[in-house]
């Protein structure tokens, strides 16, 4: 038992690729599957995924890992979701009607909130590199994943609907865009959701997946 | 204001990175995975790729070269030449690349922009236009990089690219490209007003100057630079420091 495995999870959504080479150049020894049994016996879970909401959970039914999924969180297996993959830790999504989630952290996923700052006018789907910036709940990243962020470290991100916990001391990091708060990372105990994508984040995001290595 | 991406194209013909002048009369430059690394190191936003012969000859190096640079570059890759179909599109994104530029295809096929926006998110398509002037605020999209007129309009043309699901838009000004004369201003102006995904502006960047006017006056999302990174006469850390005097909104990289 290496600890550098971990398993990405193979559901047909989204640039796999990237997120493989990102863990090894973590150090990671990757296996991407969609084998249940693989997936079972998993030492840490890495979920990625692009594009539609609704479509990536009816994929995760089609291939009946949602309870899996669900179960493996629960037992307290590191567990890492990306861009989507963060978002389908949520309760529902209002993208394209409204879809059930996993479920793993209160919340709602809702549309991009309108600009506030007419300094500061923004597109949709929000393509850009931003800095990530301590949320109320945690002003010290210590013992976190952002642990050893230089400051300024910008990272980016590709998404057209944000994630709201319910609980603020689920959220520990956001970002500023149209002079909201936008969720840029969350985390409950072992389950963690990054809005950006470390996988193209450059140093910051090869150190972020550095530590969730380390869990 | 809002932040602006700042973006390295490599023209790729063959093995070798390549720069044209209006696309056109190549001249090579060196290895791209060299320079892909060497932006990246630099703190490029993101990098493009180009195939420039790819609608012609079929795409075969380029392929090769993402697979290498994915190894090492960990910025958003865009892709483009010589793409065809959804098909094509995904053994790119499996090659490492993050989104697809299209413009020889779409044009014959718009669906094909819906296609891929569908299965693999609006955000991995990327249309990219050729834009040719034909007059004062009329400008016709070219094909096959620059070489073939289609008779359509840019404008229109990118309201219909718009709505069939395009996540944003790398705009060339084919009069621009290469001249080191600055952006065709008016094109990106004129396209920033009319749709609202996030338009590339690309072509022409000569200067420092050149770049706070397409940001500032033609509202570009983003900037795809070339001849004035090949030739290191700035780089993206000057072109970052220059931004932020001039209170341009770029990502801070140190």
């Amino acid at each position: 038992m290496s600890n550098n495995e971990v398993v990405i999870i193979d559901y047909g959504v989204g640039n796999i690729f990237s997120v493989r080479q990102g863990l090894e150049e973590a150090g990671a020894s990757p296996i991407v599957t969609s084998d249940i049994k693989l997936i079972q016996s998993a030492k840490k879970v890495v979920l990625p995924g692009v594009g539609a909401f609704k479509n990536a959970m009816n994929a995760l039914n089609a291939l009946k890992m949602k309870d899996l999924l669900i179960n493996i969180a629960n037992e307290g297996v590191p567990f890492l979701g990306i861009c989507l993959g963060m978002q389908l830790l949520f309760d529902e999504s209002d993208e394209f009607g409204l879809s059930k989630g996993l479920g793993l952290i209160p919340g709602r996923v809702e549309t991009y909130p309108l600009s506030i700052d007419k300094n500061q006018p923004i597109k949709i789907p929000q393509i850009n590199w931003h800095e990530l910036i301590p949320s109320e709940a945690h002003i010290d990243w210590k013992n976190t994943l952002l642990d050893n962020q230089e400051s300024n470290d910008s990272v980016y991100f590709v998404h057209s609907f944000v994630a709201n916990p319910v609980h603020k001391n689920h959220k520990l990091a956001d970002y500023i865009s149209g002079g909201n708060r936008i969720s840029a990372m969350v985390v409950k105990e072992n389950i963690i959701g990054c809005q950006f994508h470390p996988e193209k984040s450059g140093r910051a995001g090869i150190s972020i997946l550095k530590n969730f290595m380390k869990l | 204001m809002k932040r602006i991406r700042l973006i390295a194209r490599l023209d790729i013909k063959g093995e070798n990175l390549i720069k044209g002048i209006h696309l056109e009369g190549l001249r090579v430059i060196g290895s791209p995975s060299e320079y892909a690394r060497k932006y990246y190191t630099q703190g490029a936003d993101e990098l493009i790729f180009m195939d420039t012969v790819a609608s012609l000859y079929g795409r075969n190096h380029l392929s090769e070269i993402i697979k290498l640079v994915a190894k090492y570059i960990f910025i958003p890759m865009t892709v483009g030449g010589g793409i065809r179909s959804l098909e094509n599109a995904i053994d790119i994104l499996r090659l490492g690349a993050d989104k697809v530029a299209i413009n020889t295809a779409a044009v014959a096929r718009p669906n094909l922009i819906s296609e891929i926006s569908n299965s693999l998110g609006s955000q991995a398509m990327v249309l990219s236009v050729e834009a040719k002037k034909i007059s004062d605020n009329k400008w016709e999209v070219y094909t096959e990089n620059g070489r073939e007129s289609s008779g359509i309009d840019v404008i229109e043309w990118l309201i219909e690219a718009e709505n069939l699901g395009a996540g944003e838009v790398l705009l060339t000004s084919v009069d621009f490209e290469g001249t080191r004369k600055g952006f065709d201003l008016n094109l990106i102006k004129t396209a920033t007003d009319s749709i609202s995904i996030p338009i590339i502006a690309s072509g022409g960047m000569g200067e420092f100057q050149h770049f706070h006017k397409v940001v500032s006056e033609a509202n570009a999302d983003a900037v795809a630079m070339a001849d004035i990174l090949h030739y290191d006469r700035m780089t993206f850390k000057k072109i970052r420091e220059e931004s932020i005097s001039h209170g341009i909104n770029v990502r801070k990289y140190v």
